[in-house]
């Protein structure tokens, strides 16, 4: 943390020393605090603050109704009546990105939790019973590691898509039943260093039940590392929602930004010059994208006190990436 | 030994899920596949191709697990059974003709955003704190966040269509026949540089930290300090005491990037139309033709496990520790 700020507070007397009672309002203000000091967290939350409220008003404030054809000339540049041009059926753009931040965030968002679920129900079993189920669950999550993700989710989606199975939900479900490894594997190295802590035994021996001593003992402690994993795992949906929609496996009737990334595709609206088409929803899935990762660097720095104390010394230099950022890293270059 | 011999029995047993994940997933869905697939086929197919299309999912010979037996022994002796969409060639040919593109095109952009990114790491931890690190590290992490094959489709936007600096599409000049000569060489090299280019830019971010941040590590040995003591140049502390210790896990990372070579890089061939692995496989899904979805989806597991497998030898061999943690 940089220097308090001192005016609002009583004068210290020794220079250096907090006056007494700071502590406490420092602590109080902990969140805040980190949210003002650092400039990457704040334009991260600000992101996805923004987003959040386009995704609850987006639609009731869109100027046209995103599907409705011709309300404006066919692949018509930015103007005054469209901000971002139309389409080539001449629906306007400014309401789609709009109105489809709705649909894209409540899919990656979704899928998100989806795969925290999961990720947490094997990695926490795993960790904690130990023996064949631990082997079986383990085995079960490095091979969907190894396995490239998006040319399965590909494979499984085109099957889907062929019985008729089609929709946000299912590519929300699909991409949540490849994306959880990532996440089992992190919870379950967590559970292993907790297990044998005093406090799990102390509950094993008053006799609670092994649901009660995973769920409400241990899992308490990983909060901060399930947050950081809800953040990843929602990224990596995002990624892989939009990819699967680009190519046309998604649900193309619905108004999202991998779907008008699809529309435009299909259209060309690359060889016609229409850039106002397929650059808006590639920008948005960026900042939003990038919103996360601030994010998660924002909470990071709260619920890690080292990282805090680190940067008041003038040395050594601190590391300003985040281990959960260069895993994730990874893990998103692996699905797209 | 004991060490890659468990690894080997887990490449077995991933091959073995891979294999039956292709078998099982159509059988899961609601429906019978054979009728839901038919009735999609009518029409458009021919009674020789209906006839590839049981064959190849084994459906009129009996129950589940004779099946699950007549296809495992379709697999072994290598057959793939028949591409749909281009009937009646083999799935084995398809994928033959669409994998030197893909290895070409994606294995040459791996090693340069490798080379490039782990370089790039070096100096940034050895002048850590410098303007390089700090103004590098961030912009490559936001370069990261955005779906590269919209990278893709905004570089060919400006680079192709507006400015007419490289070719919109394709691996070659279709004019040219296809056989070595100058200019079909140059042709397949101006196409390859801008869908390589968008590779590069979008994956060297992730050499670029992971390099920076195992050499940070490093640095704070004491050997580093014993052999800045010694009076060794600057040079040689950074590229033979520090970088050459703090690369192994970067090597690990490069083997799966090798091993995920051959999946090809889906978004990104579709975008430049490159006639590689991914291209077929989006081509595949759009035709559902499923034998050669299943085809590839096999050779894409099996180049992964293969490669993950070579990297644990060479693993074993370069890290004496890793030997005796097994």
């Amino acid at each position: 943390m940089a220097a308090p700020d001192l005016s609002s507070r009583p004068p210290s007397i020794v220079p250096g020393v907090p006056a007494p009672g700071t502590p406490d309002s420092r602590h109080r203000n902990a969140v805040l605090a980190a949210l003002s000091d650092s400039p990457a967290a704040l334009i991260g939350t600000g992101l996805l603050a923004l987003f959040a409220v386009v995704a609850v008003v987006g639609p009731f404030v869109a100027p046209y109704n995103p599907s409705q054809l011709m309300v404006g000339p066919s692949t018509g540049a930015p103007s005054a009546q469209h901000w971002l041009g139309t389409t080539q059926l001449g629906q306007d753009i400014f309401s789609q990105l709009l109105v489809g931040t709705r649909a894209s965030l409540e899919m990656a968002v979704g899928a998100g939790l989806l795969t925290n679920v999961i990720a947490v129900t094997v990695g926490l079993t795993a960790g904690y019973v130990r023996g064949w189920v631990d082997d079986i669950l383990s085995t079960l999550a490095n091979v969907f590691l190894i396995i490239p993700a998006l040319p399965l989710l590909i494979l499984i989606s085109t099957y889907a898509a062929a019985f008729g199975v089609r929709g946000t939900t299912v590519t929300a479900v699909v991409v949540a039943l490849v994306g959880w490894p990532w996440g089992a594997r992190a919870f379950r190295a967590q559970m292993l260093s907790l297990r044998n802590r005093d406090f799990v035994m102390a509950a094993r021996v008053s006799g609670e039940s092994q649901f009660r001593i995973i769920y409400s003992e241990i899992m308490p402690n990983m909060l901060s590392i399930i947050v950081a994993n809800v953040i990843f795992a929602t990224l990596a949906a995002l990624v892989a929602e939009v990819g699967l929609e680009f190519i046309g496996l998604g649900d193309t009737s619905q108004v999202t930004w991998g779907t008008m990334l699809y529309w435009a595709q299909t259209n060309a609206a690359l060889l016609n010059g229409a850039w106002f088409w397929f650059v808006p929803p590639g920008l948005a899935i960026g900042l939003f994208a990038v919103g996360l990762v601030l994010t998660n660097y924002a909470i990071d720095e709260i619920t890690n006190p080292r990282l805090r104390t680190l940067r008041a010394m003038p040395a050594p230099a601190p590391e300003p990436i985040q281990p959960q950022a260069e895993s994730t890293i990874g893990d998103s270059s692996t699905i797209a | 030994m004991r060490f890659l011999v468990r690894r080997l029995a887990f490449y077995m047993i991933a091959l073995w899920i891979a294999v039956t994940l292709n078998f099982l997933v159509p059988r899961l869905l609601p429906g019978d596949p054979a009728t839901a697939l038919f009735g999609r086929m009518q029409g458009r197919a021919t009674v020789a191709q209906l006839k590839a299309m049981k064959a190849a999912f084994g459906i009129e010979q009996g129950n589940l697990f004779q099946q699950y037996v007549t296809y495992i022994t379709h697999l072994l002796r290598g057959s793939l059974g028949v591409s749909f969409s281009h009937f009646p060639t083999p799935v084995t040919t398809v994928i033959a003709q669409d994998l030197p593109w893909t290895l070409l095109l994606v294995g040459c952009a791996v090693v340069i955003s490798f080379t490039l990114g782990t370089l790039l790491g070096i100096i940034a931890a050895w002048r850590r704190g410098g303007i390089f690190d700090t103004l590098v590290p961030p912009f490559l992490l936001f370069l990261w966040s955005f779906p590269p094959f919209w990278v893709g489709l905004l570089l060919l936007y400006v680079l192709g269509l507006n400015l007419g600096w490289f070719p919109m599409a394709h691996s070659y000049d279709l004019n040219l026949p296809l056989t070595l000569t100058w200019p079909l060489v140059l042709s397949v090299i101006d196409h390859a540089i801008l869908p390589a280019l968008v590779l590069v830019i979008t994956t060297i971010g992730s050499w670029v930290l992971g390099m920076r941040n195992n050499m940070v590590a490093t640095l704070s040995e004491d050997y580093i300090t014993m052999a800045e003591a010694k009076g060794l140049s600057p040079r040689r502390v950074m590229l033979w005491y520090a970088a050459r210790n703090a690369i192994l896990p970067q090597l690990t990372s490069f083997a799966i990037a090798l091993g995920l070579v051959v999946s090809g890089q889906v978004l990104i061939e579709l975008v430049f139309s490159y006639p590689g692995v991914g291209f077929e496989l989006v081509q595949a899904a759009f035709n559902e033709d499923y034998p050669l979805l299943q085809g590839l989806l096999l050779v894409i597991v099996l180049a992964v496990l293969v490669a993950n497998f070579l990297m644990d030898m060479l693993y074993a061999w370069l890290d004496p520790r890793v030997r005796q943690e097994a």
